[in-house]
C-alpha cells in the first residue's frame, strides 16, 4: 500500500543548524496494517509523517501510495488519499464554522458550486451519532465551542468519512484527559477495523505500541532501528521491548514521556 | 439641506461603498487577507467604467469595471500565492502598480467627466421619470447592486466552494492538510471580492459623474471603519445577516460623516475620522483584555509605594 524508499531529510543545511531528520529510510506497507510507532524525542516520527503528507519534499529518496509515485506530488493532491490526525485538537477543523460546515468540506458529494444536500446532512447525522458524543444535536454549532476530544473525535470522522487508502495519526490521543483519549482511541480502532484503513499510529505509550495494530516500529535519529511483527510480537513485553531498542539504536531510550507513561 | 435629504445622501454613498465594504467582507472577514489593493482597485473600477461608459457602453461599462477589478485582484492573489510575496506587501505593489494603470486607462489624464454621458443612473432616472420613485432613481440603482451582491455572498459562501474559502481563512493548517488547495481558494476569493470593488468604484464614479484619480485614496480605511462597525452591529449569526451588517456599517458610517460634515467638520477629515475608527475598532478590544492585568499593576503600585 505505502512503499517508502531511501528517503531523507536535511533542515538547514550547510548552517550550525542542520539536522538529518531522516536518513535513508525505507519502510513498506502491506494493505490493511495497522503500526504502531514509538521513539525518542526528535527521532523522526512527525518528520516521516510530514515527508508522506507532502509537508515538505524530500532531499531524496521516492514514495509510493497504492502503486502511484507520489514523491513530487503537492500536499493537497496528496490528502484526497491520506487522512492525517495531530496532537493539538484544534488543527483538524475550523472553529467559526458549524460542525455541518467543517463535515461538508471533509465529504464532499457535489462539486465546487453545489450547496449540503438533505441527503449529505442526514449522513452526517448518523456518523454522529455513532460517535456517541450527542454532536448529532449540535450540527449548527460552531466546532470552536466543542471541547478537545469532541474535536478530536470530529477531526478523526471527518478524515475517514470517505476512507482514504492511508490514514495518520500523530498522537492523536496525547493531549486529552485519560478518559477521554480511550474514547477516542476506540473509536479509532473501529473506524480503522471497520474501512480496513491502512494506518500508521505514532504513540509513545510502550502497551499501546504493543497492543494496538499487528506491527510495531521504533525510530532514533531519523532511522527505523526496531521493526517487529506476527508472533514475535505477540510475546513481546515492554521491557523486551527497550531491550531490543537499546540493541537497535545503541542507546537507552531517552523519552521523558515514555518513561514517565511506564 | 434637511435631514430627509441628508439619510438620503449617507444612503446613497453608504450602499455604493458598502460593496467595497462586502468585498472586504470577504477578503477581510472570511479569508483573513487584508488587501491594500482595494484602494488602486476602486479607482480602476472608476476608470475602466467611466471610459466604457463614455464610449457609449453604458452597461457594458459595469460588467467591464467587474472583470477589471477581478483581474487586479488575480494579481494580488498570484503574487501572493504563487510567487512567495507577502499577502499586506502583494496588496501594495498592485496598488501602486494601478497608479500608472489607471492614468492610461484614463488616457493620460487624471480626470475625467461624465456630465453628458449615459450611465446606468441616467438610464434608470429616464426609467423612473413621472414614478414616485422619479427623487430617488440613485437610490433605486444603488440598492439593487447591493441586493444582488448581498444574495450572491449569501449563496456562494454556502457553497463548497464558499465553505472552503472561508476554512482557508478560519484554519489554514487545517485546510493544507485536506484536499484543498489554499492557493486556489485564496485566488477565487480576492478574484470575486475585487470584481466588488471595481462594481462599488464605477457606480461611485457614475454617480458623481466624475472620476478623479484619487477617488479611491483611502478607500481600504474606510471600507474597513464601516466593516468593524457593521460587526459591532450585526456580527454573529447567518451569512446573510452579517452581510447586511456589512451594509448597515457602511451607511452608519456615511451619516456619521455626513452629520459632521453639517455641524461644519470640513470635508477633507474624512479621512483621519476613518483612520481614527479603525483604530478605535482594533485596539478596544485589545484593552479591554489587558484591562484587569493594568488594574492589578495600579493597585500593585499604590501598596508599594
Amino acid at each position: 500500500m505505502l512503499k517508502i524508499e531511501h528517503i531523507s531529510k536535511t533542515f538547514n543545511p550547510g548552517t550550525i543548524n542542520e539536522k538529518a531528520a531522516l536518513r535513508d529510510l525505507s519502510l513498506h506497507l502491506a494493505p490493511g496494517d495497522f503500526v504502531t510507532i514509538i521513539g525518542s524525542n526528535g527521532a523522526g516520527k512527525s518528520t516521516l509523517f510530514n515527508a508522506i503528507c507532502g509537508s515538505f519534499f524530500t532531499d531524496s529518496g521516492s514514495i509510493y501510495l497504492d502503486g502511484k509515485n507520489i514523491t513530487f506530488q503537492p500536499e493537497y493532491m496528496r490528502s484526497r488519499q491520506i487522512g492525517r490526525l495531530f496532537q493539538d485538537p484544534m488543527r483538524g477543523s475550523a472553529p467559526h464554522m458549524t460542525i455541518e460546515e467543517n463535515l461538508s468540506l471533509a465529504a464532499p458529494s457535489g462539486g465546487w458550486l453545489s450547496h449540503v444536500s438533505r441527503a449529505d446532512k442526514a449522513a452526517f447525522r448518523d456518523k454522529l451519532a455513532e460517535l456517541g458524543m450527542g454532536l448529532e444535536d449540535r450540527m449548527k454549532q460552531p466546532v470552536g465551542l466543542l471541547s478537545g476530544g469532541q474535536r478530536q473525535a470530529l477531526t478523526l470522522l471527518m478524515a475517514t468519512f470517505n476512507p482514504p487508502k492511508l490514514l495518520l495519526l500523530d498522537e492523536h490521543t496525547a493531549a486529552l484527559d485519560p478518559a477521554t483519549a480511550e474514547k477516542v482511541l476506540e473509536i479509532t480502532r473501529k473506524t480503522v477495523a471497520d474501512n480496513h484503513i491502512t494506518t500508521l499510529m505514532v504513540t509513545h505509550n510502550m502497551h499501546q505500541a504493543l497492543e494496538l495494530g499487528n506491527r510495531t516500529l521504533m525510530m532514533d535519529s531519523g532511522r527505523i532501528v526496531l521493526d517487529v511483527s506476527g508472533q514475535e510480537r505477540g510475546n513481546m513485553t515492554v521491557d523486551d521491548l527497550l531491550a531490543r531498542f537499546k540493541a537497535g539504536a545503541g542507546k537507552a531510550l531517552d523519552s521523558d514521556r515514555i518513561l514517565l507513561s511506564e | 439641506m434637511n435631514f430627509l435629504s441628508l439619510v438620503q445622501t449617507a444612503l446613497e454613498l453608504g450602499l455604493i461603498c458598502s460593496l467595497t465594504v462586502l468585498a472586504l467582507f470577504l477578503s477581510y472577514s472570511m479569508l483573513n487577507v487584508c488587501d491594500l489593493s482595494t484602494d488602486g482597485c476602486f479607482t480602476l473600477g472608476a476608470a475602466v467604467g467611466a471610459t466604457v461608459a463614455i464610449a457609449g457602453h453604458p452597461y457594458l461599462a459595469i460588467l467591464a469595471a467587474m472583470a477589471a477589478g477581478m483581474l487586479s485582484g488575480f494579481l494580488t492573489a498570484l503574487l501572493q500565492t504563487k510567487m512567495g510575496i507577502d499577502s499586506l506587501l502583494s496588496g501594495i505593489i498592485v496598488n501602486t502598480g494601478l497608479y500608472s494603470i489607471n492614468i492610461a486607462v484614463m488616457d493620460g489624464s487624471s480626470l475625467l467627466n461624465m456630465n453628458k454621458t449615459d450611465t446606468v443612473f441616467t438610464k434608470a432616472k429616464a426609467l423612473l421619470e413621472g414614478t414616485f420613485l422619479a427623487e430617488q432613481y440613485k437610490l433605486f440603482v444603488a440598492v439593487i447592486a447591493v441586493a444582488l451582491v448581498v444574495a450572491f455572498l449569501a449563496l456562494f459562501l454556502r457553497t463548497r466552494l464558499g465553505l472552503a474559502i472561508r476554512a482557508t481563512g478560519d484554519n489554514p493548517d487545517m485546510v493544507r492538510s485536506s484536499s484543498i488547495n489554499p492557493a486556489f481558494t485564496t485566488i477565487v476569493g480576492l478574484c470575486v471580492a475585487n470584481a466588488f470593488t471595481g462594481l462599488s468604484g464605477c457606480l461611485l464614479a457614475q454617480c458623481q459623474k466624475s472620476v478623479s484619480i484619487d477617488i479611491g485614496t483611502g478607500m481600504v480605511t474606510i471600507a474597513l471603519a464601516s466593516l468593524l462597525m457593521g460587526q459591532v452591529l450585526l456580527g454573529k449569526g447567518s451569512i446573510l445577516k452579517r452581510a447586511l451588517g456589512m451594509v448597515v456599517g457602511a451607511f452608519a458610517f456615511r451619516l456619521v460623516y455626513t452629520i459632521a460634515l453639517r455641524l461644519d467638520m470640513p470635508a477633507f477629515m474624512l479621512k483621519l475620522v476613518s483612520s481614527v475608527i479603525v483604530v478605535l475598532a482594533i485596539a478596544t478590544p485589545y484593552f479591554k483584555r489587558r484591562l484587569p492585568l493594568l488594574r492589578r499593576r495600579m493597585a500593585a503600585g499604590k501598596e508599594a509605594r
